[in-house]
């Protein structure tokens, strides 16, 4: 398991209090600004920060994120730019955990192994794929856990008991909890539902869960934290970048700090829950 | 040839051919996925499964279908005998409604009572339309806001059969977007809900299970050959986008001394880099479900294709078609716009038979290779679909307004 995530939820556990992780897309409206976003949630409370690899066609996601996809695509985004935005990332900040989330094309395209090895050198940590089931372990999860980052799968309410221990299987870092079966920023979780997945989730692994998928507001978070070793929030965020963009699409002038604010309180809601 | 080393054992039990196919979906469906192969499987070694299609097929569909000396065409072209697999004479119109037959059944069989689909020109979503009518299932179709455009009749075609058309307008509005939202649609209900792919795309077991239920093409015609010519074709051929109707035809000639011929739509021309072709033009990408060749950019975003025949207008292709083309199996050749309505044109003035764009692409194939044939050769084309519904495209390309 990365060191930077294994540490992150030994000292959540240590304070008493769920993480936070939120999803961005790499690119989103344009690199610089995406850059600024990025390096300043930690400031913000930010636990643990997922960056997504735009793709054309994000099948699992819903049309907010799908949008914010292709704005980055259209900014110019490449896998190899996000990359280097870790990169830069990393110049900056040394204990956040990275985790960056995609579909496997563009990955595959750029060859696994250059890849895999970009990525450590870049300073990720963690992956999550979300069209590569264990069923196709062989094709990616296998080289890249052997190269020291942590696969993240993805378990949802669909996983049966049956099929819960081939999800765990060969996962690390932590597992995370879609918590309705559809897509991102569709409709919201239902709070003691997630509760008994994530216990049974608990009862099968020691890797921490996080719960994500329709988690909106900081009362969502803070109802979600109680539950769940974090929460995921992407959805409300990259909203709100598409809401901050001028008529040619350009970020407006506050965007950072109007994204930056809203993640303050989703983290003020997290700290807040178990209190 | 031995059964080990037959060409039709393909897929292996993960679903995989070579390195093409697999499954490559999110944690969501892959319950269902596995529920659908198992059940599938169960339905393979029933025989009232398949003794119940077989009656749909017969009386419902009209199977089989005629295989038809196309005379005239052969004299006009003064080379290799030409047959038509009239597919086109089935209930709807194409070949599609073999496949949706046998999933709607399929899906009666698991308990699911909710059909979606996924159409580009309107063919598969009609043919799912009709039968989830007939079933008394609600079928709901996703077809892009672009293709609903260039298609109103088969769009009214479906209404009229009590199906519900969602226009999709997320990405770029065409057929792969229209199954990205379907693939959405099935993992936000998975629970009584079929999705019913119309080619052999997506993940496993669907190109294999839609190749199965299209090979009765195939099978028909290796029968109706040996009765009409004694002997079996020297030349298969069929437009292909997806797939199906081509591996439909290909499937049980595989292991046979028989030339295969997929032709692709080449658009404005492959070098101007507006086409379909994706054998002929693509890399090996991941897309839909399953590894295959694919129209993307060097990062591995999918590209736009572009054909006149909306039908052909996807960026990927079947994972066996990839995978046959690289065993050197398939001969992949283009066909472009203006070729094809010219085969389009040609075939409704000598045959009387306005074949679908798609095909007219494989005529349009034809139209080089039959001249150099000899007179006592055999081509049989996959005539997978009528025409009717591409006129008002041809219309608008040869400036006539309708």
């Amino acid at each position: 398991m990365s060191d930077r995530i294994r540490e992150r939820f030994a000292a959540l556990a240590a304070e008493g209090r769920a993480g936070l992780v939120t999803y961005l897309c790499a690119g989103d409206p344009d690199p610089e600004t995406s850059l600024a976003l990025i390096r300043g949630l930690p400031g913000c409370g930010v636990d643990l920060i997922e960056i997504g690899m735009p793709f054309s066609d994000p099948m699992a996601d819903g049309p907010a994120i799908q949008a914010g996809n292709l704005r980055a695509i259209a900014g110019g985004m490449k896998l190899a730019k996000v990359l280097d935005l870790v990169r830069r990332f990393r110049e900056e900040d040394q204990a956040t955990p990275v985790i960056l989330m995609g579909y496997y094309n563009p990955v595959h395209q750029m060859g696994k192994e250059r890849f895999i090895q970009s990525a450590v050198e870049a300073g990720v940590d963690g992956l999550i794929m979300v069209d590569l089931p264990p069923e196709e372990d062989e094709e990616f999860c296998l080289p890249a856990k052997a190269a020291g980052l942590d696969f993240i799968r993805l378990a949802t309410p669909t996983t049966d008991a049956k099929r819960l221990p081939v999800v765990l299987n060969n996962a690390s870092g932590f597992i995370y909890y879609v918590s309705i079966t559809g897509i991102t920023g569709s409709a919201a979780p239902v709070a003691d539902q997630v509760g008994e997945a994530v216990r049974r989730i608990k009862s099968s692994t020691t890797l921490p869960v996080a719960v994500g998928f329709g988690i909106r507001t900081p009362e969502q978070a803070a109802a979600i934290a109680r539950h769940a070793d974090a929460a995921v929030v992407g959805s409300a965020l990259v909203d709100l970048v598409a809401s901050n963009l001028d008529e040619a699409g350009k970020a407006r002038p506050g965007l950072v700090e109007t994204v930056h604010s809203l993640v303050r309180d989703l983290a003020a809601g997290v700290r807040g829950a178990r209190a | 040839m031995s059964q080990r080393n037959s060409l039709r054992n393909m897929p292996d039990e993960n679903g995989h051919y070579g390195i093409f196919g697999g499954r490559f979906v999110a944690e969501t469906l892959m319950p269902l996925i596995l529920e659908l192969e198992s059940a599938y499987e169960a339905a393979k070694k029933d025989e009232g499964f398949w003794k119940e299609l077989d009656g749909w097929f017969k009386d419902y569909v009209g199977r089989p279908s005629p295989l038809y000396f196309a005379e005239r065409l052969t004299e006009h072209f003064g080379g290799a005998k030409i047959y038509f697999k009239r597919e086109e004479l089935n209930h709807t119109g194409s070949h599609k409604i073999n496949n949706t037959v046998a999933q709607v059944l399929l899906a009666k069989r698991m308990g699911k009572t909710r059909i979606i689909a996924e159409t580009g020109a309107g063919q598969h979503g009609v043919a799912t339309a009709t039968v989830a009518s007939r079933l008394g299932l609600p079928c709901i179709v996703y077809m892009g806001a672009k293709d609903i455009e260039r298609q109103q009749p088969n769009v009214f075609r479906m209404r009229l059969l009590g199906a519900e058309v969602r226009p999709v307008t997320s990405g770029s509005h065409t057929l792969k977007d229209a199954m990205n939202e379907a693939l959405r649609d099935w993992v936000s209900n998975v629970h009584d809900t079929f999705y019913v792919i119309g080619s052999v795309a997506g993940p496993h077991p669907y190109p294999a299970m839609v190749r199965d239920f299209q090979s009765v093409i195939g099978r028909e015609t290796k029968q109706q050959i040996l009765e009409k010519e004694g002997r079996l074709p020297d030349v298969l051929i069929a437009a292909v986008g997806g797939g199906s109707n081509a591996m439909g035809l290909f499937h049980p000639f595989l292991d046979d001394d028989v030339r295969l011929i997929a032709v692709e739509a080449a658009g404005d021309g492959i070098e101007t880099g507006r086409h379909a072709a994706a054998m002929a033009a693509g890399t090996p990408g991941v897309l839909h479900g399953s590894r295959s060749y694919l129209l993307q950019d060097e990062d591995g975003q999918v590209v736009e294709p572009h054909s006149i025949s909306a039908g052909l207008d996807y960026p990927g292709v079947g994972p066996e078609h990839s995978w046959l083309k690289e065993q050197g199996r398939l001969e992949i050749a283009p066909a472009t716009d203006a070729e094809t309505l010219e085969a389009f044109q040609l075939c409704g003035r000598i045959e009387g038979i306005l074949p679908a764009l798609e095909c007219a692409h494989a005529l349009a194939h034809i139209a080089k290779i039959a001249p150099t044939m000899d007179k006592d050769q055999v081509i049989v084309l996959n005539l997978s679909g009528r025409g009717d519904k591409d006129i008002f495209t041809v219309a608008e390309h040869l400036g006539v307004k309708l």
